[in-house]
């Protein structure tokens, strides 16, 4: 009976139930949310984009075309794959776009997923053990932080070649303070709590514990942190690729479209116009996305998603 | 007070010299300056005789002493480049730097000390929502876009603003604004949330049954309490300036640190970048003591809990 055992669960695994309860009402809220349901919508779409299409349209989007040259946009005489017109080598805009999309989110998600674990691990290890290495670590994360990012990413760019590769260790390398600092910060306040001392009493060794106590409870606060990177590596890793030192081609992200675009600034706005206007797009995407998901899984802010009377002022 | 100063200049001193010593290796790994200042002809008696007048012949090591003896004495070399100091290079570029990242900070502040504080009076409510809304937006676009679409709209279309310089007034209304994009969003939401906690406060609570209106208590009463971590976040924003200066200097030609760095940067002006981030760094250390200074300032609690060696 699918009751029964669905109540066996619940007896047996309390927690499984709970989060699963509590990821379908993260998902039910998700649906009331109207800036929320389009943010996930709109970075869906450009994930499947990512996924399909660029292989179909890479040879198209490469194809340079000296008559059709700053075509303008919303005309299709030249067939739907000039709706947004073309560059200043006659290439097609959305297909470039397009391409770009897949560089773009790769190089964001991968910088942020590495940073987060390599910062994640380390930061637990040092907050957790503490003594010279912690000294050390946290100095290192101190230089970092009094070189401007870009300072750094510039230098070590112009060590390793613009790929996309090294523009995805570079980011990376950048971001990982971020997430050390948190993950430190929680692993120093949680090893002096009870549930650890108890771990400890019966036997566990530090592995363990830092495997099964501390991770577990630190991780939630690295993922919310890593949704919320998400939109400034996205605008870093534009920024990077702007300036020069991200990529070459025939490697394309939005940020070197935008580049591409700046020396017909005056004459052909849209070859500047649309990769930055996506770029916005989907860093505000991202943005709201991880802030209504912050609020929503946190259950002290749970009072903002039921409907209720305007509170007086003075009401807390 | 003091004891609290001076471990903070110890441990920032302990930085800037990190700082110096990963830059120097760093710069050194980009490739040799030969290659890039003369011909592909060059033979190699000309490499050497280029190598030897620069110092580029001897061990790394050797180098790195002669450049830590230098350093000592602020003598960072000389410009491959340019042919003048390279301090001097380095700190005429920050006059304009720190007068464009002290307007931009500062009219942020303003902003988002008035924005934050709407928002948190209003909290969850329809102001709040769009402030919200507005600030995200804000810190979602890329400073080098907007640079670009202000130069399209109001330099190329509108004709209102020069392209770049920075000698007349209206030449600074958009490498102003562009710098402002990254900092203005955060510090609103720090705002709003130290303003939400401090008007929380028992003796806020207090003030407004006594029948103190709402925009004295935020002005008068919280904001005081509220400006801790205001004041700290700023702080931290100033490293970041340097970020968009370097966009800035790009995009409108403006002559601050981030231009000489990217110069120095793509000309492999060792001496340069090592001058730079030397500059910028003593900068950054100098907002993190003023940052101290001013936490003192606002709140007695931080002299006294400092005499205790936090």
């Amino acid at each position: 009976m699918a009751i029964d055992s669905k109540g066996a669960r619940a007896v047996l695994l309390p927690d499984a139930t709970v989060s699963r309860t509590g990821a379908r009402l993260t998902l039910h809220r998700l649906l009331h949310s109207p800036s929320a349901l389009i943010s996930s919508g709109w970075l869906t779409l450009l994930v499947l984009v990512a996924v399909i299409l660029p292989p179909l349209v890479e040879t198209a989007a490469n194809r340079q075309d000296l008559s059709l040259r700053l075509l303008p946009p919303f005309s299709l005489d030249n067939g739907p794959m000039f709706i947004l017109g073309a560059d200043g080598l006659g290439r097609p805009e959305l297909l470039q776009l397009i391409v770009g999309t897949r560089t773009s989110l790769l190089v964001a998600a991968s910088a942020v997923a590495i940073a987060a674990v390599i910062g994640f691990a380390i930061g637990l290890i040092s907050g957790y053990f503490g003594g010279w290495v912690d000294e050390v670590l946290m100095r290192i994360a101190d230089i970092m932080h009094t070189i401007p990012s870009l300072l750094l990413a510039l230098a070590v760019l112009y060590v390793l070649q613009p790929s996309i590769a090294n523009l995805i260790i570079v980011l990376a390398i950048t971001r990982i303070p971020v997430y050390l600092r948190v993950a430190r910060a929680q692993a120093l306040e949680l090893r002096e709590r009870v549930f650890v001392e108890s771990s400890r009493a019966v036997g566990a060794g530090d592995w363990r514990i830092l495997r099964t106590d501390l991770a577990p409870m630190v991780l939630p606060t690295i993922r919310t942190v890593a949704m919320l990177e998400v939109a400034s590596v996205l605008l870093a890793a534009a920024g990077l690729s702007f300036l020069g030192i991200g990529l070459q081609r025939p490697d394309v992200d939005w940020g070197m479209m935008v580049a591409d675009g700046r020396p017909y600034l005056a004459t052909a706005w849209w070859v500047t116009v649309f990769p930055g206007l996506v770029i916005v797009l989907t860093a505000l995407a991202a943005n709201l996305l991880s802030n209504w998901l912050r609020a929503a899984e946190d259950p002290s802010q749970a009072a903002r998603f039921i409907r209720r009377p305007r509170m007086r002022k003075a009401a807390r | 007070m003091w004891i609290f100063l001076r471990r903070r200049l110890l441990t920032s001193a302990i930085s800037l010299v990190g700082v110096i010593i990963v830059v120097f290796f760093l710069a050194r790994l980009t490739g040799s300056p030969a290659n890039l200042y003369l011909p592909e002809s060059a033979t190699q008696e000309q490499i050497d005789e280029f190598n030897r007048l620069n110092g580029l012949d001897q061990p790394l090591l050797v180098q790195f002493w002669n450049f830590l003896v230098g350093a000592v004495r602020l003598d960072f070399g000389d410009s491959i480049w340019q042919r003048r100091p390279a301090l001097d290079v380095a700190l005429a570029a920050m006059p304009p730097t720190l007068t464009l990242a002290g307007i931009a900070l500062g009219l942020s502040l303003v902003i988002a000390i008035i924005a934050g504080s709407i928002a948190a009076v209003y909290r969850f409510r329809f102001p709040d929502r769009a402030i919200s809304v507005t600030t995200l937006t804000i810190s979602s676009i890329p400073d080098f876009w907007f640079a670009l679409v202000g130069i399209l709209v109001f330099a190329v279309q509108l004709r209102l603003l020069p392209t770049s310089g920075y000698s007349t007034a209206s030449a600074w209304i958009l490498p102003t604004a562009t710098v402002m994009l990254a900092p203005i969003g955060v510090l609103t939401q720090v705002v709003r949330g130290a303003m939400i906690d401090a008007l929380g406060a028992g003796y806020v609570q207090n003030a407004r049954a006594r029948g103190f209106g709402t925009a004295r208590l935020v002005a008068r009463h919280a904001l005081r309490n509220a400006s801790l971590p205001i004041v700290s976040v700023a702080g931290d924003r100033a490293a970041g300036m340097v970020n968009g200066s370097i966009i800035v200097g790009s995009v409108f030609a403006f002559p601050g640190i981030g231009t000489v760095i990217l110069g120095a940067v793509l000309n492999r002006d060792f001496a340069v970048i090592q001058a730079s981030v030397f500059v910028v760094g003593v900068g950054v250390i100098l907002v993190n003591i003023a940052v101290d200074a001013i936490y003192a300032l606002i709140d007695p609690r931080v002299r006294v809990g400092a005499g205790k060696g936090k």
